[in-house]
């Protein structure tokens, strides 16, 4: 897939580039509205547990043709509170 | 018997629309189907001059539509297949000079002494493409290998779910092999997991093309033709054939993966 310059293929780049497109095209959502749902989501999951803020992962994943949004929160707390 | 209306429509202009409409709508008039097929580009009509039978148009669509001839005296029979005509779009009109209604109550008069309705869509996801869809028993989707018609097809396919259409079937068109091989172009199988749909057929890039609407010929019609021969299969995968995909690839791994992938073998 990489040439001698270390540039990925054409094929590739679109493919790429498409899979971001169509998921921000197929759910109306903007790159910039994404970002304040996730701000959003964490200050009020921050209401009620204690997170590590840079941990967290939230996304748009494609499963054929729906659309899923995908959150992946590390609770701070809670490995420290049932080891002690 | 009764005919089944299938749409042609794609997003994006340029992607080869009116060539599959024109060579579906050959190839299954040379299987012996009775076939009509419909130009829906109001005002930018062009089925005609693939199909070369502009010299013969003397009522459109939109004379049926405002009662002023016979729906019988606006189909064109074509030059080589008696079982083969064309309803020619209005060149002087625009979209609004047809509702959806008009295209369900043509298509309904078409039924009953047709196997296949063909309905070329115009671009665009506007007037004239709601009009194309709305008698539609099955839509199938155009698109090229390219970032821009992968785009729009994808918005197309999200408005035919969104009108409850069903799931529209791939023409994945003028795809380059070489190109493919070269990771330059993106791969049918990369087309088909990013939109989501099922495949109907792969047509290879071929200058036939181009010297068949020059002589508005469709490029079936010639039996050496590898575009050809894929319009061909689609033809038949639309009769409820089971045709096995050309390997475009030249080697078969990829598409033994695809025809998995699509549930033939």
């Amino acid at each position: 897939m990489f040439n001698l310059f270390g540039k990925k293929r054409s094929a590739e780049s679109a493919k790429d580039r498409l899979q971001l497109v169509l998921v921000h095209d197929r759910t109306d959502l903007t790159p910039a509205q994404l970002e304040a749902l996730k701000n959003d989501l964490l200050a009020a999951i921050s209401n009620y547990i204690d997170i590590d803020p840079d941990a967290v992962q939230i996304g748009l994943e494609r499963d054929g043709r729906s659309q899923r949004l995908v959150a992946d929160i590390p609770l701070r707390g809670l490995s420290r509170r049932r080891t002690g | 018997m009764t005919a089944q209306v299938i749409t042609i429509t794609s997003g994006k202009g340029g992607v080869g629309k009116t060539t599959a409409v024109a060579n579906l709508a050959t190839a299954l008039a040379a299987d012996g189907k009775k076939v009509v097929c419909i130009d829906g580009d109001i005002g930018l009509r062009n089925l005609d001059v693939i199909l070369g039978l502009e010299n013969r148009i003397v009522y459109d669509i939109v004379d049926v539509i405002e009662g002023r001839c016979k729906l019988k005296q606006a189909m064109i029979r074509d030059k080589h297949y008696p079982d083969l005509y064309l309803i020619p779009a209005a060149q002087t009109r625009d979209k609004n000079a047809v509702s959806p209604s008009d295209m369900v109550r043509i298509c309904r008069d078409l039924r009953p002494d047709t196997d296949f309705v063909i309905i070329d869509s115009p671009a665009g996801i506007e007037r004239g493409f709601r009009n194309s869809i709305a008698a539609a028993d099955r839509v199938l989707v155009v698109t090229n290998p390219e970032v821009s018609a992968v785009r729009d097809a994808d918005r197309v396919v999200g408005i035919l779910e969104a009108e409850e259409k069903g799931s529209p079937s791939l023409i994945l068109n003028r795809l380059n092999p070489a190109l493919v091989r070269n990771n330059d172009m993106l791969s049918a199988e990369d087309v088909l997991d990013l939109l989501g749909i099922q495949l109907i057929g792969v047509v290879p890039e071929d200058e036939a093309v181009i010297i068949g609407s020059n002589r508005g010929a469709p490029v079936v019609t010639d039996p050496r033709s590898r575009a050809g021969q894929a319009f061909r299969n689609i033809a038949r995968r639309l009769q409820g054939q089971d045709v096995p995909f050309m390997d475009l690839e030249g080697q078969s791994s990829f598409w033994s993966a695809i025809q998995r992938l699509t549930g033939r073998k």
